[in-house]
């Protein structure tokens, strides 16, 4: 501690020496600064399960912390060089553009005024979230559209509350709110009886479901009624990081378009496919020009695995999450996950 | 002279008390039962008893899962409390993310902290200024290497990955050995005559007590990056510690301050009259009377502290309750009273830590009650 508090005040005393020397004109100084230290430090949620959490063994596991495994596999061929910053939800930005981690993968919505404001770049949707319903599963209501008339339990003065109004509102239909200040009060309130249907962001909701003693009798009805695309961030103004670290996610998708996964990607090096090929760096060479090597996406599917791999693992039908793909399923199999080609 | 018919010799044996003073009759007629007033409340106090006292029960034990059982034992309906889940995941509660293979690390420190600490506070145990020497110059040392390693062949352990009881431990402990001396510094610096040092002093006190702890901490965390230069960083465990001893201190200033004004001005001035100087006036006569004063205000900081190192959530460190926090959302153990359950160790840790600091501070008031009881 001693010596992390001189640092401090040495750091203090150069400090615009130490600014000048990280101005060097690289292709990025964000991937030379985290070569030189050897990890990724990667800003995660306290929390969230599915997302970022500590599994059974205290390791951070989850949906946004293999995106920073992958881009660690990207750069070092090791997708354990990552240290994981947990993080509130307040001091987020901050540590992201005061350089205390790399890339922010943090439950994170990508809005307008967050990407144009904050002097930060989102750099695509890692999880296409919204708002949606969980109804008892004895009710018999297939449809968001079938809620005419029933008790609502929802969290007050949060947008989950105005979406919810709005939604009705358009759609013509009739229905009470049972308002409550806390999240834990409206899942009491919901496992109670008092309402019929519990709304908030689907993904809490399939979390919240995986706590009831029975969470086959709830179902979460497929209608999405608000938009909230959940992606990794990095800071503005170093493209060149911005470039690995928005490729390291069209990798994992492209690969699983491809039908490359962690199981048969050494099998794939092998393949006739020219896009195949093109991905795993064995014809053409994309690695190089951002600051990489030519079997980057390789190392990220061998020891990641690709964008489905990762989703059935941590939020799938087959967790106990249990998420269905939806609006996360790949462009050709109905959802909008899309990845440029890479050639 | 009439003959005396009987003399006693011995004298008679006391007969028992009536039956109706004595046995538990009559012990309720006297404590509980004695006008319809106390009636009343001891009726209401026994309903309430047996109100919650088998639900408590119930939760607590009847109904709950022992440590070793499943989550399937837990995730039924009614369920009482899930201990099995507090079990299996104990070691994030006490280590937070420190690697499972280093646990010895942290083990060596909370035995050095029992093994040091503990003679240091029993007044009768021996070699008081080795034992000081240890706890406060070796200690402190042999901890930050063993914790954070790096050298001697240890495995780095950046303090990210320290948390649960380990960091509540070692804010609580840093907090409390560093904001005693600090506070009575901080306390002769108000008294002082010296006109720079008694503003300074004022100011630091006055400005640190007027700002919320939570806000200084969110200071630490927000505000401290965006002034450094791109690229450094403090360590988040420091910026914690700094910001909970400062706090800790400037109140304990005001405590010890309001001892030394309990302090007749005779003291000061026969101490004077003795030719003693600044410091020997203040540390022989003027602090042992006032810090004697101001025992259980001291004790109420230091209970305070530890219940405040729960902030330290803000700044994304993870102590005993945030590491309970995170674990409630654990999928693995995802049952119905999964939170209950970790809340309610959470609260019996910190019940612990601060009733034995509350026992111990009344111990020596009993000690050092020496004609000042009222």
């Amino acid at each position: 501690m001693i010596k992390s508090l001189l640092s401090v005040a040495l750091a203090a005393g150069l400090g615009l020496s130490a600014s000048a020397a990280f101005a060097q004109t690289t292709t990025s100084a964000t991937l030379d600064a985290v070569k030189a230290k050897g990890y990724v430090q990667c800003g995660v949620t306290g929390g969230v399960p599915g997302f970022s959490a500590p599994d059974a063994n205290n390791n951070w596991s989850g949906l946004e912390v293999d995106y920073c495994r992958a881009l660690a596999a990207a750069i070092f061929n090791n997708a354990d060089s990552v240290r994981y910053t947990p993080l509130t939800s307040q001091e987020r930005f901050t540590a992201l553009s005061a350089g205390e981690i790399d890339v922010l993968s943090r439950t994170t919505t990508w809005t307008m005024s967050r990407d144009t404001q904050l002097g930060i770049k989102f750099i695509g949707t890692m999880f296409y979230d919204g708002q949606g319903f969980m109804v008892r599963k004895a009710d018999n209501i297939a449809s968001a559209l079938d809620l005419s008339g029933a008790a609502v339990c929802i969290e007050s003065g949060t947008t989950t509350e105005l979406n919810a109004a709005d939604y009705f509102a358009a759609n013509n239909l009739e229905f009470n709110t049972v308002v409550f200040v806390d999240q834990d009060e409206v899942v009491k309130a919901y496992e109670d009886g008092r309402c019929d249907v519990y709304t908030t962001d689907s993904s809490a909701l399939a979390a919240e479901r995986s706590k009831f003693a029975n969470p086959a009798d709830h179902i979460i009805l497929p209608e999405i009624i608000s938009k909230e695309p959940l992606g990794p961030v990095v800071r503005q103004g170093d493209d060149g990081w911005f470039n690995i670290a928005r490729w390291t996610y069209y990798a994992l998708l492209e690969s699983e378009e491809l039908g490359v996964s962690s199981a048969n990607v050494d099998e794939m090096l092998a393949s006739d496919n020219p896009a195949i090929k093109r991905l795993l760096g064995v014809e053409g060479d994309f690695g190089t020009p951002i600051g990489l090597t030519k079997d980057w996406a390789y190392q990220i599917i061998k020891l990641v695995g690709n964008y489905g791999e990762v989703y059935e693992k941590h939020v799938g039908p087959s967790t106990p999450i249990g998420l269905a793909r939806g609006l996360n399923a790949l462009w050709k199999d109905g959802g909008i996950q899309y990845s440029p080609p890479i050639r | 002279m009439t003959d005396i018919a009987f003399v006693r010799s011995e004298i008679e044996k006391a007969q028992p008390a009536p039956r109706s003073q004595t046995g538990l009759v009559a012990w309720m007629r006297k404590n509980l039962f004695a006008s319809v007033s106390d009636t009343i409340l001891s009726v209401i106090a026994i309903l309430f008893l047996l109100w919650i006292v088998p639900a408590l029960y119930g939760f607590l034990i009847g109904r709950a899962v022992p440590p070793g059982g499943t989550v399937e034992q837990c995730r039924v309906e009614n369920v009482g409390a899930c201990w099995a889940y507090i079990a299996s995941e104990i070691e994030f509660f006490i280590y937070g993310f420190y690697p499972m293979a280093e646990y010895w690390r942290p083990n060596i420190v909370f035995a050095m902290l029992a093994l040091i600490g503990l003679p240091l506070l029993w007044p009768s145990a021996p070699f008081k200024v080795v034992n000081a020497i240890l706890f406060f110059v070796v200690f402190p040392i042999a901890s930050v290497v063993l914790l954070s390693g790096g050298m001697f062949g240890l495995r780095y352990v950046p303090t990210e990955q320290w948390g649960g009881l380990l960091v509540t431990l070692i804010i609580s402990v840093v907090g409390i050995s560093l904001s005693l001396p600090m506070g009575i510094l901080l306390a002769l610096g108000r008294q002082s005559k010296l006109p720079i040092i008694k503003t300074l002093c004022i100011c630091f006190i006055e400005l640190i007590r007027a700002v919320p702890l939570i806000t200084i901490l969110f200071m630490a965390s927000i505000m401290l990056p965006l002034f450094m230069p791109q690229g450094t960083t403090v360590d988040k465990l420091v910026r914690a510690l700094v910001g909970v001893t400062l706090f800790a201190s400037a109140y304990m200033a005001e405590v010890v301050r309001g001892g030394m004004q309990a302090i007749g001005r005779g003291q000061y001035e026969a101490a004077a009259a003795l030719g003693l100087g600044y410091w020997r006036r203040m540390g022989f006569i003027i602090l042992p009377q006032a810090l004697k004063h101001v025992i259980p205000g001291i004790v109420g900081n230091f209970i305070s502290l530890l219940k405040d190192t729960s902030l330290v959530y803000i700044v994304g460190m993870k102590d005993l309750l945030e590491a309970v926090k995170t674990k409630n959302d654990a999928i693995e153990w995802a049952s119905p009273t999964q939170s209950v359950t970790g809340y309610i160790f959470a609260a019996a840790v910190f019940w612990v830590l601060c009733f034995s600091i509350s026992r111990y501070s009344r111990y020596w008031e009993r000690r050092l009650n020496t004609g000042h009881k009222r």
